[in-house]
């Protein structure tokens, strides 16, 4: 195997094996950061050694079990450290520093410790920035350079967010632990906004020259659906995953030549994913039969799928969807989903009935710079004949996005409106 | 990345006599892996093509020939699809299957990436 080979197996193998390390570390040095850093030593000595003595045959086995010897020396330190402060009668809190079976600690149920790694990586101590980096970085197999590059900020911001996050977690004493009762269900949803944040930076890159980054799209796929074989009673994991796998299928339709944006109703369905559209509905017949068909995600996901079933944009049940605003809008009231609301009433009853709704928008402080309230108006106003200021707001949504494709095609929609109110003047 | 992994078959594959039942629940087992790493799509293991039929077309007339086939080498015996980001991950997964795991087995996969049609 040629060096670039090797460190490509090795990058692979870091993908498959890092979290679980990073997880099952934890669980015996009872810090995140700790464990982290011990798996970048096993790591660092398999960049060493591996080009030499060739990859072994369990690369993932080797990794853990290298990690599990810093691990042991880790504590071995610490326990001495530990009896030195006993000998200089230093108050000490009392605290079990036993070396742990450590075979049978990483043995047992590596699945529940993922788990915990998940709740500790999006703990709401953390900022929601933390959140994601973490998350990525620990469970995703991420390098702080990939998260950077796919966040386009300098390598340095990401390293600073996560060694702070890091440290508020040691500092906070964040038990390594899945949030039992009543403060499960706030947990888990921060855990899978976490998830969706990142799917949906992937999906409409805020910035940039690109529309969207679907490593980041393949990235969150790949947690949520960990996330749903590790709690498969848990509706809005289904729900979430159902969401984004309807997403996901669109992906490649959502581009036309020269990375374009193209908007779901202009989309050549053909191009859709057939089969995640089919892993997106089973996940979604999943989350009702546990009861959540009135989670948020699973809302969200009911009107994905009625995008996805339908075969040609005419085909679109927007009564039904409208019907799934209402309720989404009754459960987790927002301006965001009451514009979208405002779109699907368009679609059912007309641009005026819409235009209302949007317009009762307007003065909204939280949507205050989100180009999709006047994008959204233009399109409405447009349908109206009111071409002049149609183009008005598409200009002051071009302005508004910091995506430069999203922004050619506003401007494009300007120009357009444009034509269109000279032609009737 | 959506990579389809074709196992080639062989004189055992080929055989009707079953695998052990301590294979089969090692297969379950890897098939179990590959779901909780969020990464499996779906897996087939075919029956010998002994069961199979070759369907062809030729100068506009359809002919079908039962199996089984003799060249081994280009027999599948198993369709498994995976999702990962590299093409080093899905041989990474090979490597794991517990087919692989004595000494004397000689095994070819094919890894074939999904054409994206969009």
């Amino acid at each position: 195997m040629t060096a670039t080979a090797i460190h490509n197996t090795i990058d692979a193998v870091w993908r498959m094996e890092s979290a679980k390390l990073i997880a099952g570390l934890t669980r015996i040095v009872r810090d995140v950061g700790i464990a982290e850093d011990l798996a970048q030593e096993a790591l660092i000595a398999a960049l060493e050694q591996w080009p030499e003595s060739g990859v072994p045959e369990k690369p993932g086995a080797w990794l853990m079990t290298t990690a599990k010897h810093r691990a042991l020396d880790h504590l071995r330190r610490r326990q001495m450290l530990d009896r030195k402060h006993e000998e200089l009668g230093r108050e000490l809190e009392a605290q079990e520093l036993t070396v742990p079976d450590l075979n049978a600690a990483l043995d047992d149920d590596i699945g529940d410790d993922l788990l915990r790694l998940m709740f500790i990586a999006c703990h709401p101590v953390l900022s929601s920035e933390a959140r994601v980096a973490l998350t990525l970085r620990l469970l995703g197999g991420l390098t702080t350079d990939e998260i950077a590059r796919a966040y386009l900020v300098p390598e340095a911001t990401i390293a600073q967010r996560i060694v702070r996050a890091k440290r508020t977690l040691a500092q906070e004493h964040i038990p390594f632990e899945v949030p039992r009762g009543r403060e499960l269900p706030q947990r888990l949803s921060s855990v899978l906004g976490a998830i969706y944040l990142i799917f949906n930076e992937g999906y409409s890159a805020t910035a940039g020259d690109d529309w969207m980054r679907p490593g980041l799209c393949e990235d969150a796929l790949r947690l949520g659906r960990i996330l749903a074989e590790l709690a498969p009673l848990e509706a809005e994991v289904h729900g979430l995953v159902a969401l984004m796998e309807i997403q996901a299928s669109r992906s490649a339709a959502r581009t036309g030549p020269e990375g374009r944006p193209v908007l779901l109703l202009d989309q050549d369905r053909a191009r859709w994913d057939r089969l995640l559209i089919q892993r997106g509905l089973t996940a979604l017949e999943r989350a009702n039969a546990l009861g959540g068909s009135r989670g948020p995600y699973a809302l969200q996901a009911s009107i994905a799928a009625c995008h996805a079933r339908a075969l040609v944009a005419e085909d679109t049940d927007w009564a039904r969807i409208v019907e799934l605003y209402n309720e989404l809008v009754r459960i987790m009231p927002s301006p965001i989903v009451e514009l979208n609301r405002a779109v699907a009433v368009s679609m059912a009853s007309g641009p005026d009935a819409a235009l209302e709704l949007v317009d009762a928008l307007t003065g909204e402080p939280s949507l205050k710079g989100y180009h999709l309230l006047p994008s959204v108006r233009g399109d409405l106003l447009a349908k109206l004949g009111r071409y002049d200021e149609a183009r008005a707001e598409c200009e002051r949504a071009a302005q508004m996005t910091r995506n430069v494709r999203e922004r050619e095609l506003l401007l494009e929609r300007a120009r357009e409106f444009a034509a269109h109110s000279a032609g009737t003047n | 990345m959506r990579f389809v992994i074709l196992r080639k078959s062989d004189a055992t594959m080929e055989s009707d006599i079953p695998a052990s039942p301590e294979l089969f629940q090692a297969m379950r087992e890897y098939d179990e892996e590959m779901k909780k790493a969020g990464v499996l799509v779906a897996v087939e293991r075919l029956q010998p093509t002994s069961h199979g039929t070759r369907v062809r077309l030729s100068k506009g007339e359809f002919s079908t020939m039962d199996g089984p086939f003799s060249e081994t080498k280009e027999l599948i015996a198993g369709v498994t699809m995976i999702e990962v980001p590299s093409k080093e991950e899905a041989i990474a997964w090979i490597k794991r299957c517990p087919t692989l795991c004595s000494e004397d087995v000689e095994a070819e996969f094919e890894i074939r990436p999904v054409l994206d049609c969009g």
